[in-house]
């Protein structure tokens, strides 16, 4: 119905792209290799992933009746397993692309086919009320990519609809959530090709920068980047107000604590996301304990204490000391 | 008179070092913060230097208790049990009391007596009680994804995690009382100087 809503309201297309470095990075957190799925537009999208699942593409031109051949652009190879496993996978290529996709050559107009953006199909439906949409819009508006867009950054950069799935929502494994989701940060913040199209900062080396966190490789493995570097909106799942790293979590205590706050996203299950209550609970984070040193404020009060109090003795027996000498 | 041999002099100076470093380390990491910027930028390094040092102390605390096996080192930390707690009584009131009016020590250090009652039992619970405790529980600290942690569950951790802490402190808390109690002899300087030359500057 979204559909058809938006062919009626959106007569334009957007040309079909995908950048093959975020698939095959993405592949290699799925943690499953066979895809069971079928789409029931699968033999329609087959004429598209012929060539655009190919670094080379070969087809017959209608005109002239030649085989012709050519390299297809990166980004505009699509992995098929990939988009078979995301969110849109029951889609078929012509709900979002124009049908005239359909004529090889693809006609010259068609390159300046306009995207959808996620708003553009999931705002302001009731069916996807329970994903926020319009809060995660305001979030990333605040956020530092949202200043990136002049640049051309757009939703498509982390949430490449070709192949993004949610993991966070529905995966029970907080590993293949923290790897799935840092897999985006670092196909931009690890790669420097993708990162100067956007910004004009030297791409810094990650593991340099966070060389004063300890543990370095297990925080990796253990949060998302987003726990520390975004800031999460009262209703939505995941932060999509990334903050400067001036302003990033430094405190260890924001996660090493009886209330894990900054790590509150990542830790809160799916049956508590779909409640109506805010989603940053303090009382719901009680009692839950990270892997790894906490800090007890009570230790650390009574410990100065306690050598506050020995100083103090071994001061006065000092004093004594010396006046009975 | 001779007190200290070559091995029992070099194990507690490396010892010393390796304490202090994990001392001067843990404090930064448990003090660390947002209020005390100077500790959080310090605590990787920190992070770093304490595990190195953990690590040799491990090695140096394994060839302690060797040591002290093979060379009879361990006879001095024989506790009398029969009189311990009077002993230990009586040392104590030496200390809060009996020092400030020149009295004598109840337990003067001899070649087979080197150390007073308060001494044994402290030493033989820091030594064989709170060190290999801390040893244990900072390597799980080390390698947070133990198998003990999936079996037992997070609670163990916490557990661990705590103990930890309160052994580091009170091993801290020791080492203030150990230097400071070893300015009781014929001299200030007469046990520090012991410790390093091996040799004792005679009764009190």
């Amino acid at each position: 119905m979204i559909l058809l809503k938006l062919r009626s309201l959106l007569p334009v297309f957007f040309l079909l792209s995908v950048s093959s470095s975020y698939g095959s990075v993405k592949e290699n957190v799925l943690l499953q290799d066979t895809i069971s799925y079928v789409s029931p537009f699968a033999e329609t999208n087959k004429g598209c992933f012929k060539c655009h699942s190919l670094k080379r593409f070969e087809y017959t031109d209608e005109v002239s009746g030649r085989q012709k051949r050519g390299l297809m652009l990166p980004r505009m190879i699509l992995g098929k397993q990939q988009f078979y496993k995301s969110n849109h996978k029951s889609f078929s290529c012509t709900d979002c692309h124009s049908h005239d996709f359909a004529i090889y050559p693809h006609p010259e107009e068609l390159k300046s086919e306009l995207h959808f953006y996620c708003l553009d199909c999931h705002g302001g439906d009731p069916a996807y009320a329970k994903f926020k949409f319009e809060e995660i819009e305001y979030e990333y508006r605040k956020s530092v990519h949202y200043g990136l867009e002049e640049k051309g950054f757009t939703c498509w950069n982390c949430h490449d609809p070709h192949s993004y799935r949610i993991v966070a929502r529905n995966s029970k494994s907080l590993t293949e959530i923290v790897a799935y989701d840092n897999s985006i940060c670092m196909n931009c913040h690890s790669n420097k090709k993708t990162f100067e199209l956007f910004s004009d900062h030297n791409m810094v080396n990650f593991k340099r920068i966070h060389k004063w966190l300890p543990r370095q490789k297990v925080h990796f493995k253990s949060v998302r980047c987003i726990e520390c570097h975004g800031t999460l909106g009262k209703n939505i799942l995941v932060p999509h107000y990334i903050v400067s790293s001036d302003n990033a979590v430094r405190e260890c205590m924001e996660c090493h604590s009886d209330k894990p706050v900054a790590m509150s996203s990542l830790l809160r299950n799916n049956s508590n996301f779909e409640s109506a209550e805010p989603l940053i609970d303090e009382a719901g984070l009680s009692g839950i304990k990270i892997i790894g040193p906490n800090r007890y404020r009570l230790i650390d009060d009574l410990s100065l204490k306690i050598f506050t109090a020995l100083l103090a003795i071994i001061g006065i027996h000092i004093l004594i000391r010396i006046i009975k000498k | 008179m001779y007190l200290y041999p070559v091995w029992v002099r070099l194990w507690h100076l490396l010892n010393a070092i390796l304490i202090v470093i994990l001392i001067v380390t843990g404090a930064v990491m448990q003090y660390a913060g947002s209020e005390n910027p100077l500790l959080m930028a310090a605590f990787a390094g920190a992070s770093r230097w304490h595990i190195i040092a953990a690590i040799i102390l491990t090695i140096s605390y394994l060839g302690f208790v060797i040591g002290n096996a093979v060379s009879g080192n361990c006879t001095y930390y024989r506790i009398n049990e029969k009189n311990l707690f009077s002993d230990m009584g009586k040392q104590l009131k030496y200390f809060l009391w009996g020092i400030f009016r020149h009295e004598k020590q109840p337990f003067p250090v001899t070649v087979d007596n080197k150390f007073n009652p308060l001494q044994k039992v402290t030493y033989l619970l820091i030594m064989y009680f709170a060190l290999p405790l801390l040893i244990i529980s900072g390597l799980v600290l080390m390698i947070p994804d133990m198998t003990l942690i999936k079996l037992f569950g997070q609670g163990t951790y916490i557990v661990i995690d705590v103990l930890h802490i309160i052994l580091g402190l009170l091993i801290s808390l020791f080492l203030i009382i150990h230097i400071y109690s070893c300015t009781i002899g014929p001299k200030p300087t007469s046990l520090f100087r012991g410790i390093i030359t091996g040799f004792y500057g005679g009764d009190e």
